[in-house]
């Protein structure tokens, strides 16, 4: 095995920090909770791939379930006390990259890839679906003046959940006078978790596809629906030059602080999930919560878990797809909806499509749907205008 | 091997068990330096009557079994030198009782310490236990059965003599109860009855599985605030420390040395905790022990030092996150140590074997020591970073640190929680009739020898 961390892995001490929240409440690391073996906590999965990477063990299927099970949350990072802390999740994914090279994945992540490849989103579903929600809504040409680029990606294209989010953004853009348009079919996947789960290559590509488009577009200013597309394009692609790459929730704030956007009273207790990809990853937490806490009659009841504390839902690393964590009580969306319904608030509040789909879910198998209910916070914006 | 298994899975939920090579192997060694050594099976019981089939089911088949908390002994107490069923009991983490009026808690025996720190901070903020300097995964019991130390060992001794009761499932599969717990619903004692738990303290899960805990708890107050005394003669260290705890005015004294970085080679430096409930009660605490060390300032032999408010901090974190990072100080991943429980007064020849040992082998050190009670003996530790992917460098180190058990046994200590190796030691040179009655004793109480063997193990 040739692991690009040879050197660097063996520094971990298996002590266990990665698995906590930072005051100790609780186990915050998604894997270690579903599964509860020291050998799918952080330190486990790294002492496992050192010693892959050494022959002391043979490749398995096991072994790449546990490989592949983390959902790149970066916890582990927020609390590992070493001074190698920032390099973890880079280690697991080196580990991905030697899999995904050899062929030695899991088949539900060969699949998630797979369909990435040839059809651009990971259900391999038909391209020229993806605009299906967006009736109604203008492409970005290089002819209009458009201000941003809304880009929707793929879960807010083809589930559920994202559509109704991908929705309400374009409503409020629109309501606010806000010029922009979509890619529609011609969009393509962001490769934010083909990165995470190691298909450098493939990411590689997907970048420069989606580089490209944009500069042939002469975009100037992205807006995207998911904290996993910012993260990729925001953080990973390289190359975008002057393009500004923002998260809704960001454009929302200013928007509705620089505008004096009239919003009616909801009355209504609430709670927010913090997103990986917008919290750990970019320290967004301020631009939500500005929002959230905005519209009046809206009580924000925070949970025990949040901010850089947040307890994944266990979707990211294309686990929303291929879900290594799920079917089982102690799934993290699970875990995450439970906690969110014992703040006393009426509602979950997400700002990440993904997130939305796994907790959606959840609050479903765990009997929740009379007591808890789950919105983006666009949804909450718009209804709240609408009220109006 | 296959029938075991599935004995197993009718016990406990099959997710929970496994025999998988991922498991086996990880569950096969520990951070330390000892040989690793893989179990059969590696099962994650939820409540008592799991453990107790567990145990019945090893008991029949005379298959060893091994206990196991956080695993973060270093010393290798919980490799399955002999395979067997490794029992990980990190399932079993609740708080089942807290009586603030008694100052007592019952847990169960998977209870991470990080986990009742942030219970008690939650529930009951005017009550602490004594956090040891372990990584917060540690479990509470696990750091109990091995006598371990935290902070409020200066004022009230190991954490093992905080203990008011336990469950244990003994190694026959009779679940007993141990202390008032045994007579009444309250676990607040393990007085006036015959002191049983000292048949399960100390003795690294080789006499059965503790299964429940009752710990006395001890008033938490407002403030807390760290003075650092610092010395070039070890020779002083002792006398520091009588002074110090004549006034029985601080929380917390340990020591330090350490020769990087460079400002802190040839300083032996005296951490000294104080607590208080106003700032008043803090600043008279502080004054009554710069009084008692005014003679050592006086002679400029010794002084206060000056601290940024992050050392400060690093300081005063419980658990400390600064002895886990001492295993990346080479960038090795590794660090063991031998933590002798020596006479106060031993402190410079433990100091002066320790820099023997560390320059005969080419190794750097990091120590750490604990005064236990009001200077009836402390903890004084020996402790080596290693580089886990350098054989070389971890032969060296194994070799130090067999030196420095040798050392402590000299000096007239007794190495704390020891790996195999350092056991052996022990027991040779044990009064013999001491040596035969713990053997007796092992016998009655595991007639088959299935818990941890090769601990306390004669050959």
């Amino acid at each position: 095995m040739m692991y690009d961390y040879a050197d660097q892995i063996h520094r971990c001490f298996k002590c266990g920090y990665c698995k906590f929240s930072n005051n100790y409440t609780d186990f915050n690391c998604p894997s270690y909770n579903r599964f509860r073996f020291e050998s799918y906590s952080t330190g486990g999965r790294l002492w496992l791939i050192w010693a892959w990477s050494k022959g002391e063990i043979e490749w398995s299927e096991h072994l790449a379930n546990i490989v592949f099970s983390c959902a790149a949350c970066r916890n582990c990072v927020e609390q590992c006390p070493m001074r190698f802390n920032e390099d973890i999740v880079d280690w697991i994914i080196g580990a991905r990259s030697d899999m995904v090279e050899k062929g030695l994945i899991p088949a539900s992540v060969g699949e998630f890839l797979d369909n990435i490849h040839k059809y651009g989103n990971p259900w391999g579903m038909p391209r020229n679906e993806r605009d299906i929600w967006a009736e109604g809504i203008n492409r970005y040409t290089i002819d209009d003046d458009n201000e941003y680029l809304f880009y929707v990606g793929c879960v807010g294209s083809y589930e559920k959940q994202g559509q109704q989010m991908a929705k309400s953004v374009a409503d409020f853009l629109r309501t606010t006078g806000v010029s922009f348009g979509i890619l529609g079919s011609d969009e393509d996947c962001d490769g934010n978790e083909v990165l995470f789960t190691g298909e450098k290559g493939l990411f590689r590509e997907l970048a420069d596809k989606n580089i490209e488009k944009f500069k042939e577009l002469n975009v100037k200013k992205i807006i995207t629906l998911s904290p996993h597309a910012y993260n990729s394009m925001k953080n990973k692609y390289g190359g975008l030059g002057e393009i500004k790459v923002y998260h809704y929730t960001q454009v929302f704030s200013e928007i509705i602080n620089s505008n004096n956007i009239e919003l009616s009273d909801l009355n209504i207790k609430v709670t927010y999930h913090d997103p990986c990809f917008l919290g750990r990853y970019n320290s967004i937490y301020e631009p939500p919560r500005e929002i959230i806490k905005g519209i009046p009659g809206v009580e924000l009841i925070e949970m025990e878990r949040t901010r850089e504390n947040s307890f994944c839902c266990g979707g990211g690393s294309g686990n929303f797809v291929f879900d290594l964590l799920g079917r089982s009580s102690n799934s993290p969306s699970r875990i995450r909806v439970r906690e969110a319904y014992e703040t006393g608030a009426e509602l979950l509040i997400v700002s990440c499509p993904s997130c939305y789909c796994m907790l959606e879910e959840a609050i479903k198998t765990e009997g929740l749907e009379e007591k808890l209910m789950i919105k983006d916070i666009s949804e909450l914006v718009i209804e709240s205008i609408k009220n109006k | 091997m296959q029938s075991i298994y599935k004995s197993l899975t009718k016990i406990v939920d099959e997710e929970f068990v496994s025999n998988q090579k991922e498991e086996l192997y990880i569950y096969s060694q520990d951070p330390g330096m000892m040989e690793p050594h893989e179990p059969d099976f590696v099962v994650m019981p939820k409540t008592t009557e799991e453990v107790q089939e567990i145990v019945k089911l090893a008991n029949k088949e005379k298959i060893p079994i091994v206990p196991v908390g956080g695993s973060l002994s270093l010393s290798g107490l919980v490799i399955p030198h002999q395979g067997g069923i490794v029992v990980d009991l990190r399932r079993m983490d609740q708080v089942l009782e807290v009586n603030e009026e008694s100052r007592y808690i019952v847990f169960e025996a998977g209870l991470t310490t990080g986990k009742l720190k942030a219970y008690l901070e939650k529930y009951h903020p005017l009550l602490r236990f004594s956090i040891p300097d372990a990584p917060p995964s540690a479990t509470v019991v696990g750091n109990i059965v091995i006598h371990g130390q935290g902070r409020l060992t200066q004022q009230y001794g190991f954490n093992s003599d905080m203990v008011t009761g336990m469950e244990v499932v003994l190694p026959t599969g009779e679940v007993c109860k141990i202390g008032s717990g045994s007579v009444s619903p309250y676990w607040f004692s393990l007085a006036p009855l015959p002191d049983l738990a000292g048949l399960f303290l100390g003795w690294f899960g080789t006499t059965g599985i503790i299964t429940k805990m009752g710990l006395k708890l001890y008033p938490k107050k407002k403030l807390r605030d760290i003075e650092v005394f610092a010395v070039e003669d070890p020779n002083l260290v002792p006398d520091v420390i009588q002074r110090v705890t004549h006034t029985e005015m601080s929380e917390d004294i340990f020591t330090g040395a350490q020769p990087y970085p460079p400002v802190f080679k040839d300083i032996i430096m005296i951490g000294i905790l104080l607590t208080g409930d106003s700032k008043e009660e803090l600043e008279f605490k502080r004054n009554m022990i710069w009084d008692a060390l005014q003679c050592h300032i006086d002679s400029k032999e010794g002084g206060f030092m000056m601290m940024t408010p992050d050392v400060k901090q690093d300081l005063l974190e419980m658990p400390t996150s600064s002895t886990t990072r001492f295993a990346d100080v080479k960038k090795g991943g590794g660090f063991e140590y031998c933590g002798p429980i020596i006479p106060v007064e031993k402190f410079p020849e433990a100091f002066t074997r320790l820099l023997e040992i560390t320059k005969k082998y080419g190794i750097t050190f990091g120590n750490a020591g604990r005064v236990i009670g009001r200077s009836h003996s402390m903890m004084f530790s020996f402790g080596y970073p290693f580089n886990r992917a350098d054989p070389e460098n971890i032969e060296r180190t194994k070799n130090a640190l067999h030196d420095t058990n040798v050392a402590s046994l000299d000096i007239g200590g007794v190495p704390w929680k020891p790996e195999v190796p350092a056991q052996k030691m022990i027991m040779e040179k044990m009064d013999k009739s001491t040596l035969e009655l713990m053997q007796r004793i092992k016998k009655v109480l595991d007639p088959n020898g299935i818990m941890n063997p090769g601990n306390w193990e004669v050959e």
